[in-house]
């Protein structure tokens, strides 16, 4: 066994949570695709339109018509809710399951303790994304509570696993700094590789990048556009209420601009920050990819490349429309290949340790 | 383990559990009262420009304005603390391949948690003065930690002079 492999039992908690983590941020990646292709767009006309109603039965003085339409944009909003939740929670479970993995050697319990622990975290990671999904589908059907149903509290029930799961790993740390168990060292997180370098070094540039495009949007654009988003309001209100067709159309028309180019502010920042993370947790699992070192540092490059192309064309999906948004989606589409080939290359390496691994005298290590 | 890593892994996990926290009580005591003001307020504007009342009118939208100000940074700040403990936990993992002297690192570690603490702080100030002193300390604390970043960036790009401990 590769001396750098050595933690890495099959089957064992670090690599439970490791595959699972990635597979957790695959499926949610691929979903937010799917979503934004198929959802996300018809959602927004929807809205848009429901609130071009609400105005218009305002301009004609029609209170019942405008409450129908009010309520209309809260149905929009609440399906477009669970479902950019859904994609949200997958990925930010993905991201602890990572964290956890690598935490993994100092969480002072036994392997299958830990194991066991992993299973419930994966579960509980599972449940509260599917859970939030159907909450828009199952609504209050057979539920014994008023407001809550069944989805809702299959939600709460998967986020409540992965808190306890958390919060134990959270003791096993504190165990292990308070000395009581003593590990072998992790070799991981001495690996100096090159692909490592790349992703830590590309990981920390991504994460500065959103840092400068949130102060640089902070300073430029967030005040205007929550003077603007009032403005528009006010103008859509004072053309309905003076029967100025014409003013409301020019402020809806604005309006709906002006949310477009918050989305797209708002999400370059995110996405440029949170690919950075995931760049900089994959640095510390290159060893375990059992791939040709050519191929690694493809993968590596391809991933890179995806996630610096991703938040730089969503930002330029107000002035190049379509254009932009199609190279986007290409540009997710390559952190996902990525990502699937690294969890490949970590399935594989794995596979190799099942036929050789070496029963050890197990303190709380990951062996 | 080194000073700076430690500052940092124990920083992040605390931070982490304060935002946590602070979400966790948002989201129960004040979150579905600010939804329901922010769409009561808006739903209120169009009703009184259907009712051609433009006084009620400019009152629900001031009332819209205020409490979307407000929501919209009572987010910010939920979010920002636990995005920057993430960042301060999975760098302090790594942070042995900073090539700085351990009392470098030390300073930029506290660089960092001391901007991941006071940025949000700032935001959050922000929904009870709507002065330029909120603003200011939420633009210190974003340069603290962009700073320190970059500095980090520097020291990963750095030759590697002496290999740390990783354990």
């Amino acid at each position: 066994m590769e001396p750098e492999l050595a933690g890495f039992a099959a089957l064992g908690a670090r690599r439970l949570f490791l595959l699972g983590g990635i597979a957790l941020i695959l499926t949610g990646m691929f979903f937010g695709d799917i979503f934004a292709v198929f959802t996300l767009h018809q959602n927004a006309a929807q809205i848009g339109a429901n609130l071009a109603a609400a105005a218009q039965a305002a301009l004609a003085g029609n209170r019942q018509a405008m409450l129908a339409s009010f309520q209309n944009v809260g149905a929009f909003l609440e399906n477009r809710g669970t479902k950019v939740d859904t994609h949200v929670h997958m990925i930010d479970f993905g991201y602890l399951a990572l964290m956890l993995a690598i935490l993994q050697p100092w969480v002072a319990f036994a392997e299958s303790a830990k194991r066991k622990l992993a299973w419930v975290f994966l579960t509980g990671a599972w449940l509260l994304p599917v859970g939030v999904y159907l909450i828009h589908y199952v609504g209050l059907a057979h539920s014994p509570m008023k407001s809550i149903g069944w989805a809702s509290i299959a939600a709460d029930f998967g986020g409540l696993l992965v808190l306890i799961v958390t919060f134990v790993c959270l003791l096993g740390l504190w165990k292990h700094f308070r000395g009581s168990f003593a590990g072998p060292p992790d070799r991981l997180l001495a690996d100096r590789s090159a692909e490592g370098r790349m992703l830590f070094a590309g990981g920390i540039a991504l994460v500065l990048l959103g840092f400068f495009h949130g102060v640089y949007y902070a300073a430029t654009d967030l005040y205007r556009h929550e003077a603007q988003d009032y403005s528009l309001l006010a103008q859509m209100s004072a053309g309905a209420a003076a029967g100025a067709g014409a003013v409301v159309d020019r402020a809806l028309a604005g309006y709906s601009q002006l949310q477009g180019a918050k989305a797209v502010n708002i999400a370059a920042h995110a996405h440029s920050i949170e690919f950075g993370l995931l760049a900089i947790m994959l640095a510390f699992f290159q060893p375990y990819v059992r791939l040709r070192a050519s191929w690694k540092r493809w993968w590596v490059g391809v991933l890179l490349l995806g996630s610096l192309l991703l938040p730089v064309c969503v930002l330029l999906e107000m002035k190049f429309g379509f254009v932009a948004g199609g190279l986007a989606d290409f540009a997710g589409l390559l952190i996902i290949l990525a990502l699937l080939a690294m969890w490949i290359g970590i399935l594989r390496c794995t596979g190799e340790l099942d036929a050789s691994v070496r029963p050890t005298s197990g303190s709380g290590a990951s062996r | 383990m080194s000073r700076s890593r430690r500052l940092l892994i124990v920083g992040g996990i605390a931070l982490a559990v304060w935002g946590m926290s602070y979400g966790l009580w948002y989201a129960v005591f004040a979150e579905h009262q600010a939804l329901d003001n922010i769409g009561a307020s808006l739903a209120g504007s169009f009703l009184a420009a259907a009712d051609r009342n433009p006084a009620g009118m400019d009152a629900s939208l001031e009332q819209y304005r205020e409490a979307k100000y407000v929501y919209d940074r009572q987010v910010d700040v939920h979010g920002h603390w636990i995005g920057l403990a993430m960042l301060l936990i999975v760098l302090g993992i790594g942070f042995d391949r900073v090539n700085f002297s351990e009392r470098f690192k030390l300073f930029l570690a506290l660089g960092l948690l001391l901007g991941a603490v006071i940025f949000p702080l700032g935001v959050l100030l922000q929904t009870m003065n709507h002065g330029p002193l909120p603003r200011g300390i939420a633009i210190v604390g974003s340069g603290f930690v962009i700073a320190a970043l970059l500095a980090s960036a520097v020291g990963v790009m750095a030759p590697d002079t002496s290999r740390a401990d990783a354990g």
